[in-house]
């Protein structure tokens, strides 16, 4: 923004809820670099619902490799240990899950973290009010609950999650309130350290808002300007492995739709 | 607030003189510290006021403006350079432009300015207004303070910090839920807490030509909340009282303006623009022509249903402004097929919308040599009366449903290029023209008339092939 003085770009591309879809990784991951992403952060929920579950382990464990920060999600935690008997299908799908990964990927999602701080950032894939028992960020009041238990380590200013899959942006209001905001892809939003914001990036490789694109969210810490995007990839081919997987026909179809 | 000396380096900018200190901020000129890097254009500083007793209000101002005007574009608001950090020291460093505010105007002599000038003001500001309307942006604190004329004549807007971008978090949503902005200038609907709404920015103009036909204001300076609730019922007294030499059109202009109700003002500030750019076009009512005020019964009347009234949220700007168009017709007056002005006809209803507030400018282009100013049956005004009847004829078949229209002769030599620039100069969004009108005659050499119209219009281009519904029935007897 300034010329002539040589501000170290930094731009960290959040990725959640990946589902194993490996599509819909591969695409966000190709769309951040091509955006010039420095670093990757993926905020849980590698695996579950989706057809990939192998193919996606390996990849961010490569990634990680690479110096991405990977968080462990509730979903990641249920195909460590799916219940016993499955109800809900979530639940029928974790076991699959399990039984797809190697015990070398399960322990690597096992041994995951739920949150982490890079200086004002502060990661973590639900609410970061006791992450492990992941509350659902979808209105103003657990927006503050989350931002609050973040904000105990005062260098915090941004809060970054997943897990609610749609793109939603809360700021702290100067009487400390919190307001949401329902963002326009694709436009940088400046959020200036001089408030509190928490963001939650939707979900990349499961939108349920009709559109099937995938979501994620770039922040450019050097102008402190997050993005949200979606980025159009092969759903319906998605659809067809999972229809190959054995699961359940809601899956492919609420891939199809975006549901 | 202590001042900047001259000679102090911020982050890289070296301060000059102060150019204004305000209540809100100070501003100074400023230039690159380092002389090897060439400045673009002139620069100068803002540093808000935030010590002390001035409140969170400026805090909020200035994190508005640093979050709004990197994201402006166009001749209309100052280039932005650099923002400094508000936790250590907020400045915004932007582009200096040289004019003159419509404040200085006001202050520098208190003679009556001539209605075509006044006029010419008000048609520079909405534009500008429109291109900011256009980014998604009300400015929600129009006043002749923060309205910088160029030399040229085009209006420069100043200070976003009660701005709403419908892109980004509106900071001010929340802090001062009621009545954000200048008591003389706000809109009723700002009184109650709506912002966004892009007419709220024609009301201000409203007021400011008000103040630009009378040296009244409107509706006083109301201090109390009381006070500025008033507008929610009350008319302003009509600028005739005050100044009955005034014309009944510019009246017209600036009560349709200052209306309290959004949606019985101009639909959108291109609209206004165009009225003020066409005085002789402007349909005068009963609110033109008015000379007392409203009386007590009927302000009574409004006051109690006021009372209960309710301002919707208004969806995006742009997309408010799309849906009330100004849709140019371009009319050929020669060797003209009947299926080609029929054509013309149907596309230009569809192009009109469904909605109201759509405005219809019929526009033909003459030779520049068709007039003269020896021969009385080729005087400019018989030749004008000629084609203005010619383009009225034209568009008596029109549904209009009370949509505003109007008609336009255009003496060029080069139609294309006359097309263009009153598209331009209007804020049209939508020109409708025959794909392969304006001289059949020497199609070769004029077809190309759509073709320069479409490549290098600013807005969308419907070119119209001629089909009459007859000719199609006639076609399909005999196949």
């Amino acid at each position: 923004m300034m010329e002539g003085t040589a501000v170290p770009i930094m731009k960290l591309a959040l990725l959640s809820d990946i589902h194993a879809n490996l599509r819909a990784l591969d695409a966000c991951v190709a769309h951040a670099s091509r955006s010039g992403a420095t670093r990757f952060a993926l905020l849980g929920d590698l695996v579950g619902y989706g057809p990939q579950p192998a193919l996606v382990v390996r990849r961010i464990r490569e990634m990680a490799g690479a110096g991405a920060i990977v968080l462990k999600g509730n979903h990641d935690e249920m195909a460590v240990s799916p219940p016993a008997t499955a109800q809900a299908l979530g639940e029928i799908g974790a076991a699959w899950t399990n039984a797809q990964l190697t015990p070398a990927d399960l322990a690597y999602l096992d041994g995951l973290p739920l949150t982490n701080t890079q200086g004002a950032v502060h990661l973590v894939h639900a609410s970061a009010d006791s992450p492990h028992r992941w509350h659902y960020v979808t209105n103003e009041q657990q927006a503050a609950a989350s931002m609050d238990a973040a904000c105990e380590d005062p260098a915090v200013r941004y809060v970054f999650g997943g897990h609610v899959h749609e793109q939603t942006l809360y700021f702290m209001t100067a009487t400390h309130k919190l307001m949401r905001f329902v963002p326009t892809p694709g436009v940088p939003i400046p959020l200036p350290g001089s408030r509190r914001w928490l963001a939650t990036v939707g979900s990349v490789g499961q939108p349920r808002d009709g559109n099937p694109q995938a979501m994620y969210a770039m922040f450019d810490l050097a102008r402190a300007e997050l993005t949200f995007h979606r980025v159009p990839y092969d759903h319906f081919a998605v659809a067809t492995d999972l229809r190959a997987t054995g699961l359940p026909e809601f899956f492919a179809k609420r891939m199809e739709e975006g549901r | 607030m202590k001042m900047l000396e001259p000679g102090t380096t911020i982050d890289g900018f070296t301060v000059g003189e102060c150019l204004h200190a305000g209540g809100m901020a100070h501003i100074y000129r400023v230039r690159y510290s380092d002389e090897t890097m060439r400045e673009p254009f002139p620069m100068a500083m803002k540093v808000p006021r935030m010590t002390g007793g001035d409140g969170a209000e400026n805090i909020v101002g200035f994190e508005v403006e640093r979050q709004i005007l990197p994201a402006l574009t166009g001749s209309h608001v100052p280039r932005f350079v650099a923002a400094g950090d508000l936790n250590q020291l907020p400045y915004i460093v932007m582009e200096y432009i040289q004019g003159q505010t419509l404040q200085h105007r006001l202050d520098e002599s208190s003679e009556p300015i001539a209605p075509v000038e006044i006029a010419r003001l008000g048609a520079a500001i909405a534009q500008s207004v429109h291109s900011l309307h256009l980014q998604n942006t009300c400015h929600l604190d129009l006043k002749p303070a923060n309205v910088l004329m160029r030399p040229d004549g085009s209006a420069v807007l100043l200070d976003f910090g009660l701005s709403c971008h419908a892109h980004y978090p509106d900071l001010l949503a929340e802090e001062m839920r009621l009545a954000v902005g200048s008591p003389v200038w706000i809109a009723p609907e700002q009184v109650v807490g709506v912002r966004g709404d892009p007419r709220s920015d024609i009301f201000a103009i409203g007021v400011m030509l008000y103040e630009l036909g009378t040296r009244e204001l409107p509706f006083g300076n109301p201090q109390t909340k009381g006070g500025m609730r008033q507008r929610l019922w009350m008319d302003a007294p009509p600028p005739r009282k005050w100044r009955p030499d005034l014309p009944e059109w510019l009246q017209e202009v600036i009560l349709r303006c200052l209306e309290s109700e959004a949606a019985k003002r101009y639909p959108s500030a291109a609209h206004l623009a165009f009225d003020l750019s066409h005085p002789d076009q402007i349909q005068v009512t009963g609110r033109g022509k008015r000379t007392q005020s409203t009386g007590f019964w009927r302000h009574f009347k409004r006051w109690l249903r006021a009372a209960g009234m309710h301002y919707e949220p208004s969806p995006l700007p742009s997309r408010q402004i799309d849906e009330v168009p100004i849709v140019m017709v371009a009319v050929p007056h020669y060797e003209v097929s009947d299926a080609t002005l029929y054509s013309l006809r149907q596309a230009v209803s569809r192009s009109l919308g469904t909605r109201p507030g759509a405005q219809l400018a019929c526009v033909t282009v003459i030779d520049s040599g068709s007039t003269s100013s020896s021969d009385s049956a080729n005087s400019e005004t018989a030749v004008h009366r000629r084609y203005l009847g010619m383009l009225r004829q034209w568009a008596q078949p029109l549904d209009l449903s009370g949509r505003a229209v109007s008609f336009h002769v255009l003496e060029s030599g080069d139609v294309a290029q006359a097309l263009l620039r009153y598209a331009a100069g209007n804020q049209v969004s939508v020109i409708v023209m025959g794909a392969a009108t304006h001289g059949l005659q020497m199609q070769r050499l004029l077809a190309t008339v759509p073709i320069k119209v479409a490549m290098d219009a600013p807005c969308t281009v419907i070119l119209v092939k001629q089909a009459l519904p007859f000719e199609q029935l006639a076609t399909s007897r005999a196949a």
